[in-house]
């Protein structure tokens, strides 16, 4: 009687181990086919000419230079503002602010502004940023858009991170006579950092492969230079991208499939730095 | 009492030069989001004395302690009636800073909570944010001396405090609690989390301590109260039962209500 149910129980471990499995690696699978799809059509044009050619109506001339600064221009400046100001309302929020009903407020609708589909910051920019602070079509005013389409990411695993970091070693701190700025600034900071970085890579890695907020505020789509500003225009890879693919001749599908490719690795490279220096600092506090 | 009379006066004339208070709290009353755990409290601390808080579970020992050095101030909904006098001084009072106490009031914790990074840094981030000027290897040096950690870690001051063991771990929190070079030392269950060696190990350390600095010590098990304490206060449900010399509590109670905790009858 026991051996059986024993048996019936092993069963059903088993069972879901494999599903959970399974489910695991349909994920990885699927990525797998879309890089290979991608891959085959794209590989042919991938060379160092189309990375440092502007965009062209030849194929054989086309190239993704000004879309590959124009992301980094763009990433950039989203960094510049993103960072400091979501850590430090992240910090405010969890670590200094009382929890009272108007925290409580604030918090609902960093949540709700995290769920947000991205054309309506898309929106949001183009009145406020491009018209209203007369920015037009640069460089800043797409950074500025994205700031608000992923701050609340950042707010949010900023928080997380922090919550994170067990009491006890605020409490050591605050019973040494530290004030909370000393306690949050020498102990929880860097012990969640290693989360916070992971949080603004994701972000950061969102905002890299938006293409509707800067198209509904104007970035162009066929820009033969690089910026050297933040004031001047700009064009992204997923516009690039998108523009080429929109196009009827089977050479520029194959175009944007090489432009995804550069975006893919551009991705990659991000997310191996994050991990990167999330493993030194895991490793330093440990 | 005593039979010898001259015993008798010698022990008094003891009493009082040990019987300066350092700590003292005035009918405190302690309350979480209006549900009260500590019950109109009066209790003196007297200096260089190792004063036990004993009690069941949820008796609002832990709570009293936190009181004398303003660390239930970050508990939310936490609120203080009455008055805690530190050499006079009302902790709670209008002008007083909660940072400036916890220098002079120190405290260890339950479980061990070193920082995370090394032995070093732990035992001298104290002194250095507040602003600590002379040789700060030499502070670090005598306390980790005074919490006999010296010894064993003086050849890997940089490693992480979290390659020590256990015990090890939580004489380095009171290294780090001396370094402040604080009047009082408050400790909540410092051995719960420890093996009887290790425990052994920071009874003795108590000793030592007691002859430069006032402790008071949360504990649940009695035989450490009675070992160590000079002093003990029962609490039961919010209620400071009996608070007298240690050897009285233990062997002659003035309450049932002790006896039976103290003889194991429950809690």
């Amino acid at each position: 009687m026991i051996s059986r149910n024993l048996t019936n129980r092993y069963f059903i471990a088993r069972t879901f181990h494999w599903f959970c499995f399974a489910v695991a690696w349909i994920g990885v699978l699927i990525l797998a086919i879309l890089l290979f799809h991608v891959t085959r059509e794209g590989i042919q044009w991938l060379d160092l000419q189309f990375l440092s050619d502007f965009p062209s109506r030849f194929p054989a001339k086309a190239g993704i230079h000004s879309a590959l600064f124009g992301t980094l221009w763009l990433i950039g400046l989203t960094a510049l503002f993103s960072v400091p100001i979501g850590i430090g309302s992240g910090i405010y929020l969890e670590e200094f602010a009382r929890k009272n009903r108007m925290s409580r407020f604030i918090d609902l609708n960093i949540s709700n502004l995290a769920g947000v589909p991205s054309i309506v910051y898309g929106m949001l920019g183009l009145v406020i940023f491009v018209r209203w602070f007369g920015l037009n079509q640069s460089v800043l005013a797409g950074s500025m858009t994205m700031n608000l389409l992923i701050l609340p990411v950042i707010i949010i695993s900023t928080r997380e991170a922090l919550r994170g970091v067990p009491n006890t070693i605020r409490q050591a701190a605050f019973a040494l006579g530290a004030t909370r700025w000393q306690t949050v600034y020498s102990h929880v900071l860097p012990a969640a950092l290693p989360g916070i970085l992971t949080g603004i890579i994701l972000a950061l890695s969102r905002a890299i492969g938006e293409t509707a907020p800067l198209i509904m505020i104007g970035a162009l789509t066929y820009v033969a230079f690089v910026p050297e500003g933040p004031m001047d225009d700009f064009t992204a890879l997923p516009i690039q991208i998108f523009n080429w693919a929109s196009r009827p001749q089977q050479e520029f599908h194959e175009l944007a499939a090489a432009g995804i490719l550069v975006l893919l690795f551009v991705l990659l490279l991000m997310n191996s730095i994050a991990v990167i220096i999330r493993h030194r600092l895991e490793k330093r506090s440990r | 009492m005593n039979a010898n009379p001259i015993a008798n006066i010698l022990s008094e004339k003891k009493k009082e030069q040990e019987g300066k208070i350092v700590l003292e709290t005035r009918d405190i009353k302690i309350s979480y989001n209006g549900e009260p755990a500590v019950k109109n409290v009066s209790i003196s601390i007297p200096e260089h004395e190792i004063t036990a808080i004993i009690g069941p579970s949820g008796c609002g020992k832990s709570t009293l302690l936190r009181s004398f050095n303003r660390m239930n101030d970050f508990v939310p909904g936490a609120s203080l009636q009455g008055q805690v006098l530190y050499r006079g001084i009302d902790l709670y009072g209008k002008d007083v800073d909660p940072v400036e106490v916890r220098r002079k009031i120190g405290m260890v914790f339950q479980k061990p909570n070193p920082f995370p990074k090394s032995i070093f840094e732990n035992v001298a981030w104290g002194p250095l944010i507040n602003g600590y000027q002379k040789d700060i290897y030499e502070r670090v040096e005598k306390s980790l001396q005074a919490a006999a950690l010296w010894g064993e870690v003086k050849d890997r001051l940089n490693s992480s405090a979290m390659t020590l063991s256990g015990g090890q771990q939580q004489r380095l929190c009171i290294a780090r609690a001396l370094a402040m070079e604080p009047e009082i030392i408050l400790m909540d269950e410092p051995c719960s989390a420890l093996d009887p060696g290790s425990t052994a190990h920071i009874e003795d350390l108590m000793f030592e301590l007691k002859q430069k600095y006032t402790l008071v010590i949360v504990t649940h098990n009695m035989q450490q109260a009675s070992r160590v304490s000079k002093f003990t206060a029962f609490f039961d449900a919010g209620n400071l039962v009996e608070f007298g010399e240690t050897q009285n509590i233990f062997t002659r109670p003035k309450h049932n209500r002790t006896e039976d905790y103290v003889t194991g009858r429950f809690g």
